[in-house]
């Protein structure tokens, strides 16, 4: 995470190609199609602030945020088969760590950020070390408690953390001495980290690495035979996408400028889980899709609903868990890929 | 230790008190999941639509009818909330524990909205019959009625449900199922209907749990998550799918809440995480599990 300096350019197609990233852990062709959309995705969003109006583009910062910690969300869930129901807690420990760092010591870029995915890692080691031990719906509840946990300790130590004020007053982040204080100027230093972010869960997510947690999804007796250690992998990628979360969570206090222990709760977990599997488990791409529909949703009309986007959503998860069972992924994917679908059967809970 | 005993007695109460609020609460729970694989994390939705009724039916009066018509009502309105939910995880069976998850969450989020669409965001007191409605002198503590009351309710309720599920045959059924889903079905008990009236008798306690816990807690957004996540703790210290670890956990958790608030309310939160870290560190299918859940 040091080399933030030298970020992706425009012309690299980080962003996971449809095809790319089945589940099903062979890697396939890449379509060259996914790299064409990936790179021409890459430069409109690239191009947002010149052309979009203030409050277009800080929504937008907001979906690429919640599409960081919804693809987070999916190395866990889709790739390694761990349904967590408390992943806005390392989201929250990242904001907060950000936040804290920017107002009391130094709000140069990149140093909140470095400090937020560093902390949030140390917490998902701390709570995975306990979390993976567990299986199916025990993972499921363990790691609800942790995040309410987490997120009752952002309330009570309100010295630190303000309570259920918040933490409030975080300065603008600096590069080179700079205040970025311009919407477009935060959009494009939001962008260019969540696409690190993104390029980390995919580079994870195909690497051998990426292989052995699809393997131990699938068949965890067999990997353990093969000689791998459940355990192990488990907790590694429980800290990477930790430490991703955390990632997303500094970039929401430097968006933001302030963070509330709802940022962390229940309900920002059910709805990073609700864009996971909206958009397609094990896909990468198809959550951060399905992370852009739930802020559309809560953010975009929520207010026109009168503060109660929280029920439409609730109807979408209804619906999504019926209708959509591979997600928006697999619709497209059906159109892509000829033979036998795509096994996406949604880690069993 | 006497002395100890003496400074906590109300802490200890207070922790019977709620524990007694958490079995009620996680029977139901600890039963669906334990019988039929369904994680419902609408459970505490439930607990929100008894608390409202006890609210709209008491409102600032105490009165024996309006929380007896309100105790009927959230009843009524949990066994049918049961037999829908059971209807609804119908499809879903063989699906994973993600897809019911999600399904009963969204279920939970639609409920909570709607309850604060008509009821508003304040947090709304409701109040204990009359004769329940003071304090009371308990070995020199004063100390209100209501909860003793509840303390009473509570063990009353262990105690029937222990009995029909332990001690009937209606029980012996829903053991069988427990334990063993396909050889139940292999001999002529159609598994959905056993099913569905576990569902709704689990959700008929929640809703029955939501007005009883209303002199205590009131009723207020957010609630609902507060004892969802309770209840997980306590059936997952218990050991899922067995009423004595529910009642064990109960008590648990009801003691590690309210000395710890008592006595550490810095550390409150982490306690009962503690509590639950060691239990699953110890024995990672909970103190009292059985088999239900495994990998």
């Amino acid at each position: 995470m040091s080399a933030e300096a030298e970020t992706p350019t425009v012309d690299e197609p980080i962003v996971p190609s449809p095809g790319s990233t089945g589940p099903s852990g062979s890697p396939g062709r890449r379509l060259p199609l996914g790299r064409l959309i990936a790179a021409l995705l890459l430069v409109v969003l690239a191009a947002v602030p010149l052309f979009v109006a203030q409050f277009p583009t800080s929504m937008l910062a907001r979906m690429l945020i919640f599409a960081l910690l919804a693809v987070s969300l999916d190395l866990l869930v889709g790739i390694t088969g761990l349904p967590s129901l408390g992943h806005a807690a390392y989201f929250g420990v990242g904001a907060y760590t950000a936040g804290l760092v920017a107002k009391h010591w130094t709000a140069a870029a990149p140093i909140p950020l470095v400090a937020a995915v560093v902390v949030a890692a140390f917490a998902a080691a701390a709570t995975g070390w306990l979390a993976v031990r567990s299986h199916g719906v025990f993972f499921l509840m363990l790691t609800l408690a942790i995040g309410e946990l987490i997120q009752q300790l952002s309330e009570s130590w309100s010295d630190v953390t303000g309570g259920d004020n918040g933490l409030y007053g975080i300065p603008a982040v600096e590069v080179a001495g700079e205040p970025l204080v311009l919407v477009g100027y935060v959009y494009w230093y939001v962008l260019i980290f969540a696409v690190l972010g993104f390029a980390v869960i995919w580079a994870v997510s195909r690497s051998p690495f990426g292989a052995a947690l699809r393997g131990i999804r699938d068949n965890e007796a067999r990997m353990r035979s093969l000689g791998y250690s459940p355990f192990r992998y488990k907790l590694a990628g429980f800290v990477i996408a930790g430490a991703v979360a955390g990632l997303a969570g500094g970039l929401l206090a430097v968006q933001q400028q302030l963070v509330t222990p709802a940022d962390l709760g229940f309900t920002t977990s059910a709805l990073a889980l609700l864009a996971v599997a909206v958009g397609g488990a094990g896909s990468l791409w198809g959550p951060a899709i399905g992370a852009a529909l739930v802020v559309l949703i809560r953010d975009v009309y929520g207010p026109d609903l009168d503060g109660h986007g929280t029920l439409v959503l609730g109807i979408v998860f209804i619906v999504a868990v019926y209708s959509l069972r591979h997600g928006i992924a697999g619709l497209s994917t059906t159109q892509f890929r000829r033979g036998p679908g795509r096994q996406t059967e949604k880690a069993d809970g | 230790m006497t002395e100890w005993f003496a400074d906590n007695f109300i802490s200890i109460l207070n922790g019977l008190a709620i524990g007694s609020l958490l079995f009620i609460l996680a029977v139901g729970l600890s039963l669906v999941f334990g019988m039929m694989d369904v994680l419902n994390l609408g459970h505490g939705a439930l607990y929100l639509i008894g608390a409202y009724v006890g609210f709209q039916f008491t409102g600032g009066i105490s009165s024996w009818g309006g929380f007896l018509t309100a105790l009927a009502v959230a009843a009524a309105f949990g066994l049918v909330a049961g037999l829908i939910l059971s209807v609804a995880t119908e499809p879903l069976v063989g699906r994973g524990h993600l897809d019911q998850a999600l399904l009963t969450l969204g279920v939970a989020l639609v409920v909570a909205e709607v309850i604060s669409i008509i009821f508003g965001d304040d947090v709304q007191n409701v109040v204990a019959p009359p004769g329940l409605n003071e304090s009371i002198q308990v070995f020199g503590n004063t100390y209100p009625a209501y909860r003793l009351a509840l303390i009473g309710v509570g063990a009353v309720l262990a105690i029937v449900v222990w009995l029909v599920i332990e001690k009937s045959s209606l029980g012996a059924l829903i053991r069988a199922s427990v334990s063993d889903r396909e050889m139940v079905s292999s001999v002529g008990v159609d598994n959905r209907k056993v099913k569905a009236g576990v569902f709704a008798f689990g959700s008929m306690l929640a809703a029955l749990a939501g007005v009883l816990g209303g002199p205590v807690y009131g009723a207020r957004t957010g609630l609902d998550e507060t004892v969802l996540l309770l209840a997980l703790v306590v059936i997952v210290i218990g050991g899922l799918g067995s009423v004595r670890g529910a009642l064990i956990g109960s008590l648990v958790i009801g003691q590690v809440e309210s000395l710890g608030r008592a006595n550490l309310p810095e550390f409150a939160s982490f306690m009962l995480f503690g509590a639950l870290a060691v239990v699953l560190i110890v024995r990672p299918r909970g103190l009292f599990g059985s088999k239900v859940g495994a990998p």
